[in-house]
């Protein structure tokens, strides 16, 4: 097939700038000093610092997951360095917030500062390893929602961190959540009172900006009883020939009758075509639907990362709770994408939703992994999962792989994948009326990824939708 | 109508195109002037679709040799959706199922870009739902096809009136409507055929690719042309369709063979090199 579908994928990377700014650097490697190094750095209560060695002591004994579809060279976990952080880094207000910073999300197109307030979200931006600003803290504090980075949770609000953090995710969880917990540096923390409707959009935005950094971001949200709250993440990374690991773990907790809605658009630097650096993105996600009526919906488009390794999950223990993970995930040149989602139903009548849509170009690799598990009382349970897979081109491949366990005989559980492939037949419909191969596929990888768009945020659907057609550019032809 | 003095729309000159390696046009020959109506008949497999599919550009046809001018200039020397821009259109036998993109969404696309090429105003999706509303009606088409994805689960039938309208939304200088009668019943057939004769003008043309006369007796044919075996093998007017209607094809296939083979004509001279 055509050079049009070739050349439809071939479009430079446009986050890919490093920002000269001073940093305040650990040496590369981990052992049980860089852990004390990172907790005193952050004045951290000893309890943390006990949960940190803990988990990294865990983690010597783990072995490197080796199930997933995925395929790169060992990582040298001693050649990465694991505290970076800006300088200053204490800071009062965005007035404070290093101009050349600021600039740089300027240029990444991320509200900040007035832009925010006109956007109506309020961001926590995430750089490094460091949160170096949060705006709108002021009036959702009014509300009683805490909104902050988890180092100053760590110090503002410990009860709160105590009672929560590695609930969900435990530190011996797996082998990259376990290195997290041993060496995150900071993320965003977020507490939504009883009863309170969040009144805005929450953001956090990411960005990896070191050589040889790691970034290992802990993200903690709760929403108490009756509470509802939409969060939004996006992230990017200049572009390195090394390959930089990202090791994220995030936990929600919902009460009864919370609502959490988690939205992600990712596009980490992918390495380029010749697939040459790039981050590799190995995050753990994970819900607890832990009051009854409760609700955890993830909605995730994953077009950037060297590899992607990620399976943002729900547990519905309470009765009635809501589970959904709708997907976009698009992988081109030599991506490598697993990535999926568990459901674990343990309370009665709970519902889960998945929806999943893999876009394979050029040279890449894209994998749905998904678990749905009845537990045995988990009486009235229903699941239903969708897959879809769509390749471009004739170099790429895509692989779906369902786990059903199902241990409860009123559950209802019902699977749907179809593969589609974008043909010359196609393209030349829309190029015999006029339109080019680049916007045909643009209109067909859109209406291939509807259903999941349609949950998003609306700005995001926006920035999402550009995002598939930047990515694609120049892949047919 | 045919008017001697008319503008020359399509000029085909000694075409050959192959498909996977073989050839399958050896060398057509064919001018459509503004204002006609031609109809290419002939039996299964003698290169109809092919000459429609290397007219505009079909990557799976190669053209391999000969040229073909569109109002003066090199058809091939520009890409498919720039001789769709120019005013070349196709009526598809198969028009391709496209899921997941809304026929509206597709339809206005089209429109706009039509008009853009054109230097003429674009329509809003407001606007363009009332428009393309009373085109469809033209059609005897239900507007919730608007909400469908192109073509996806429509009919044989609903699939071509689907081209009519893009054919209605375009408004092509040569539209070349491919098999466009298979698959409707005798009503739809009207429906479809009243369309396209409301959409030609002095100044512009169609070309019929049919197996049948059937469709003929509504779209009326200015010229009938009879291909076979990747050639057109014979040239008349109305009542030649009418003749095949009741002789079928082989008539015509022999009287060209006769006729290559005497002595002097050219494939007779090709034969015996």
């Amino acid at each position: 097939m055509s050079t049009v579908l070739e050349n439809l994928v071939n479009q430079p990377y446009k986050h890919g700038f490093v920002t000269e700014i001073e940093s305040e650097t650990a040496p590369k490697g981990l052992s049980e000093d860089t852990i004390r190094l990172i907790s005193a750095k952050k004045n951290e209560p000893e309890w943390l610092l006990e949960f940190r060695l803990s988990a990294y002591r865990h983690w010597l004994t783990m072995p490197e997951p080796a199930w997933p579809n995925v395929k790169y060279p060992k990582i040298d976990f001693q050649d990465i360095i694991y505290y970076s952080a800006p300088k200053p880094k204490k800071l009062a207000s965005m007035d404070e917030v290093d101009p050349e910073l600021l600039r740089t999300f300027e240029k990444l197109g991320v509200p900040m500062n007035e832009r925010a307030k006109l956007a109506g979200v309020a961001v926590d931006v995430i750089f490094d390893s460091v949160s170096v600003a949060t705006t709108y803290k002021q009036k959702l504090a009014e509300v009683g929602i805490i909104f902050c980075s988890i180092s100053e949770a760590v110090r503002e609000h410990p009860e709160l961190v105590r009672k929560y953090l590695g609930t969900v995710v435990p530190p011996g969880d797996n082998f990259y959540a376990a290195l997290n917990t041993a060496v995150f540096t900071d993320g965003s923390f977020c507490f939504i009172p009883r009863g309170v409707k969040c009144p805005m959009e929450l953001s956090t935005y990411f960005r990896i900006n070191t050589e040889s950094s790691g970034q290992f971001e802990r993200t903690l949200i709760i929403a108490e009883e009756g509470a509802s709250v939409s969060y939004l993440e996006g992230c990017t990374a200049p572009k390195f020939d090394t390959n930089q690991l990202h090791a994220a773990v995030v936990e929600l907790v919902a009460l009864d009758h919370a609502d959490i809605k988690y939205s992600t658009v990712q596009n980490w630097y992918a390495g380029d075509e010749k697939g040459v650096g790039g981050i590799y993105n190995f995050v753990t996600k994970r819900g607890l639907c832990k009051g009854v009526n409760s609700k955890i919906s993830w909605t995730q488009v994953e077009t950037g990362s060297a590899i992607t390794w990620k399976y943002p999950s729900c547990v519905l223990l309470g009765d009635n709770s809501i589970g959904e993970f709708y997907s976009v995930a698009l992988t081109n040149h030599h991506q490598q994408a697993d990535t999926g989602t568990k459901m674990v139903h343990i309370g009665r009548n709970t519902k889960s939703t998945i929806i999943s849509k893999g876009i394979s170009a050029g040279h890449s690799n894209n994998s749905y992994r998904g678990l749905v598990r009845i537990a045995p009382k988990a009486e009235g349970a229903r699941n239903y999962s969708q897959c879809d897979s769509m390749l471009i081109g004739s170099q790429c491949g895509a692989n779906t792989f369902p786990y059903i366990q199902v241990h409860n005989d009123t559950a209802k559980v019902e699977h749907e994948a179809t593969t589609s492939k974008i043909g010359e037949d196609q393209l030349f419909y829309f190029q015999s009326r006029g339109i080019g191969a680049e916007e045909a596929v643009s209109m067909i990888i859109n209406g291939f990824c509807k259903e999941v768009f349609r949950q998003l945020p609306m700005e995001f659907a926006v920035e999402a939708t550009k995002l598939l057609g930047l990515k694609l550019e120049g892949s047919v032809g | 109508m045919i008017k001697a003095d008319a503008k020359v729309l399509l000029e085909v000159r000694n075409l050959s195109a192959t498909v996977a390696g073989v050839e399958i046009l050896k060398g057509i020959d064919l001018t459509v002037r503004a204002g006609e109506v031609h109809a290419i008949m002939g039996p299964n497999g003698s290169g109809k679709s092919t000459l429609a599919k290397a007219l505009v550009g079909h990557p799976a046809y190669t053209v391999s040799g000969g040229e073909v001018l569109f109002e003066g200039k090199d058809l091939f020397a520009i890409a498919p959706e720039e001789r769709s821009r120019a005013g070349l259109f196709l009526g598809f036998q198969y028009p391709v199922e496209i899921a997941g993109v809304s026929n509206s969404a597709f339809l206005r696309l089209i429109y706009n870009t039509g008009q853009g090429a054109h230097g003429k105003d674009e329509l809003d999706p407001l606007e363009f739902d009332d428009f393309v509303r009373e085109k469809m009606k033209l059609l005897d088409m239900d507007p919730n096809f608007l909400d469908r994805s192109v073509n996806d689960g429509f009919s044989g039938g609903e699939k071509k009136r689907n081209e009519i309208l893009q054919m209605a939304l375009l408004e092509p200088k040569l539209a070349i409507l491919d098999e466009t009668d298979s698959g409707l019943d005798i009503d739809a057939l009207r429906t479809v055929a009243g369309s396209v004769n409301r959409l030609m003008t002095p100044d512009n043309a169609v070309v019929l690719v049919t197996h049948y006369q059937r469709l003929l007796n509504y779209i009326v044919p200015d010229y009938v042309h009879v291909m076979e075996g990747g050639k057109i093998i014979k040239t008349g007017g109305k009542a030649l369709a009418e003749e095949l209607e009741t002789r079928g094809y082989d008539w015509v296939v022999e009287e060209y063979r006769k006729q290559e083979s005497r002595p002097g004509s050219p494939a007779y001279a090709e034969s015996h090199l």
